[in-house]
């Protein structure tokens, strides 16, 4: 048998071993990510300027640019939050305010949390099918509006949500659940419908819990390249998305919604297309790569950032 | 009042066979009482004998979760605008539970204001009903705080955010809330059990002036809070109504051997 003094001994011997521990593997992985991003900025910090922000892909990678890649990913990401916002937060108000607990609802939770963790080429395969193929079986002969769903800006912004939605709709309940019962019960006791309940409080008092959740949706769905080289987003596009209202070369005028059957590439593909040319050191794409990979970590961490304050924010403001 | 006396008062709520179910478990077990008009009745009992259960009925609060059941009858007498009274069953599977709500307003066991403006929140159950205009609310949102005894205390802070209130501000808050929408009834359940002392005896001055202007049933563990506020006591057990009696009667000589045990702390 080991003395009092034995015991607490080891027992501080195996803390500080512990933490030591910790701090080493935390300070390899913190170290491991600054390396990468040290080194991906002193490729490409200097590269970065009004030009590169403002032309189109070139045989020639100095004068190459993201315009076409980052007005792409804008587009694609206000067709994503678009749909994915008002589905997934109306399926998570509907499944946790709504949908009794029955074996139907649980099936659907199940799948749901399963649908977070699929691979995200599944779901470029899944809409492939889907959105491109058999819409042109069904649709496609009949008008040739909807025939043009093809490889285009819609295409892959739906892709996206459908990849985001499980996220969102988690988010939202997360949310909704953090909301005391109380809270819901003194709205009930003043005669509220279930719908003013949802509208008047539980929608206001999550609202920062959802936007953090589909902020970091988006940042997930901003850099995502696989879905969206499935369905054909090309890597090569030196024209823009027709604007609302604007002439085509033959004089016609294009309508509000052109743009989104509109062919495009995203920031991450054209990063990709990059990467993989052959660069030499007079023609080097491989800056080009590491300039376009700055703006978009810069992307997402702006709107990971964003989403901390505003979780702090409410945290501060609402406490039940 | 001498337990002679006769009460002329009209029954305001009746409550007859009226059992509860959660699920397989019956909670309330076939309850009769006659709930009088403008008297306040506090329901007493241990931890469990079913009073907040009873009392959470008459809103029909259980309908917000599923598998319960009502059996038996529950009835308001609802009083109309023109003066007539007409019964309506409360758990009735045709009665619709907001109109209960609209007509019998709750304040709960925990303040629970919501995180809005002082104003708002009282303003809230009135928007409900469809009071729009902004001087029309004021108005009233005015009388409903005075009628709390909150009106010294916020009116020069009504747009700011209720949880900046204390405790015991925010349970008069909710008060006031619930005598916004002029209800028939008001339930108290057990309103001052998250209170301290000073606050409490706030809240039980307001009770005791509100008894002229409507009717209140109050749920209630602490006996001597019972015995200073209302006109009449049920003693629950076991989901039974043991005694239901004038105050008086039931605190100074009660019927049952049980209720004495439970009044004088022999057990619960």
């Amino acid at each position: 048998m080991l003395s009092t003094e034995q015991v607490i001994r080891r027992g501080q011997m195996r803390d500080r071993v512990f933490s030591i521990l910790g701090v080493a593997l935390t300070i390899l992985c913190l170290g491991v990510l600054a390396i990468l991003l040290v080194n991906l900025c002193r490729e490409g910090l200097a590269r970065i300027d009004w030009q590169f922000l403002t032309t189109f892909p070139s045989r020639r990678a100095a004068k190459a640019g993201i315009f076409s890649a980052w007005v792409g990913s804008a587009l694609v990401m206000l067709v994503t939050g678009l749909t994915a916002i008002p589905l997934g937060v109306a399926a998570g108000v509907y499944l946790e305010e709504y949908g009794r607990r029955n074996w139907f609802t649980s099936l659907i939770e199940i799948n749901i949390a399963n649908l977070a963790g699929v691979p995200s080429i599944i779901y470029g395969l899944m809409a492939l099918g889907l959105l491109i193929y058999k819409w042109e079986d069904w649709f496609g002969d009949k008008t040739d509006s909807i025939a043009g769903l093809g490889q285009s800006i819609i295409t892959g912004g739906l892709t996206l949500a459908f990849l985001i939605l499980p996220i969102v709709i988690v988010a939202t309940r997360e949310a909704l659940r953090a909301i005391p019962q109380h809270m819901r019960e003194a709205a009930y006791a003043l005669g509220a419908s279930r719908w003013q309940v949802v509208k008047d409080h539980l929608l206001p008092y999550s609202t920062g819990g959802i936007s953090t959740g589909v902020i970091i949706a988006l940042s997930r769905a901003i850099g995502e390249t696989a879905p969206l080289v499935t369905i054909g987003a090309l890597t090569y596009i030196a024209f823009l998305p027709p604007a609302p209202f604007s002439h085509t070369e033959s004089g016609q005028m294009v309508g509000p919604f052109a743009w989104l059957s509109s062919p495009f590439t995203v920031l991450p593909i054209q990063m990709f297309n990059w990467v993989s040319r052959p660069s030499s050191d007079d023609n080097n794409f491989a800056v080009n790569a590491a300039a376009a990979g700055i703006i978009l970590m810069l992307v997402t961490l702006t709107m990971n950032t964003v989403a901390i304050v505003i979780r702090a924010r409410v945290r501060k403001k609402v406490k039940w | 009042m001498p337990d002679t006396q006769i009460d002329t008062r009209p029954l305001k709520a009746e409550v007859k066979n009226f059992s509860f179910f959660y699920g397989s478990f019956q909670a309330v077990k076939n309850v009769s009482a006659p709930f009088r008009e403008k008297a306040v009745t506090a329901i007493i009992g241990p931890s469990g004998c079913g009073k907040t259960t009873l009392l959470r009925c008459f809103n029909r609060m259980h309908d917000l979760y599923p598998g319960n059941r009502y059996a038996g009858e529950m009835i308001l007498h609802s009083r109309s605008p023109d003066g007539s009274v007409r019964p309506l069953n409360i758990v009735h599977p045709s009665t619709s539970p907001i109109e209960m709500r609209m007509r019998i307003s709750m304040v709960f066991q925990k303040p629970n204001p919501f995180p809005k403006s002082i104003f708002e929140n009282v303003a809230y159950g009135l928007r409900l009903r469809g009071v729009g205009s902004r001087s029309e609310l004021s108005g009233r949102v005015e009388t409903a705080l005075r009628g709390a005894a909150l009106w010294d205390e916020v009116k020069d802070r009504l747009p700011q955010n209720a949880y900046g209130l204390s405790g015991g501000q925010q349970q008069r808050l909710c008060i006031a809330r619930a005598l916004a929408v002029e209800p028939e009834m008001v339930l108290f359940d057990e309103p001052t059990s998250a209170l301290d002392p000073i606050a409490t005896s706030k809240i039980e001055e307001l009770i005791d002036d509100l008894r002229e202007r409507v009717t209140i049933l109050i749920v209630t563990h602490n006996m001597q809070q019972a015995a200073r506020v209302s006109d009449y006591t049920a003693f629950m057990y076991l989901g039974e109504l043991v005694e239901y009696d004038r105050t008086a009667k039931v605190f100074q000589n009660p019927g049952k051997p049980l209720t004495e045990q439970y009044i004088s702390g022999r057990f619960g």
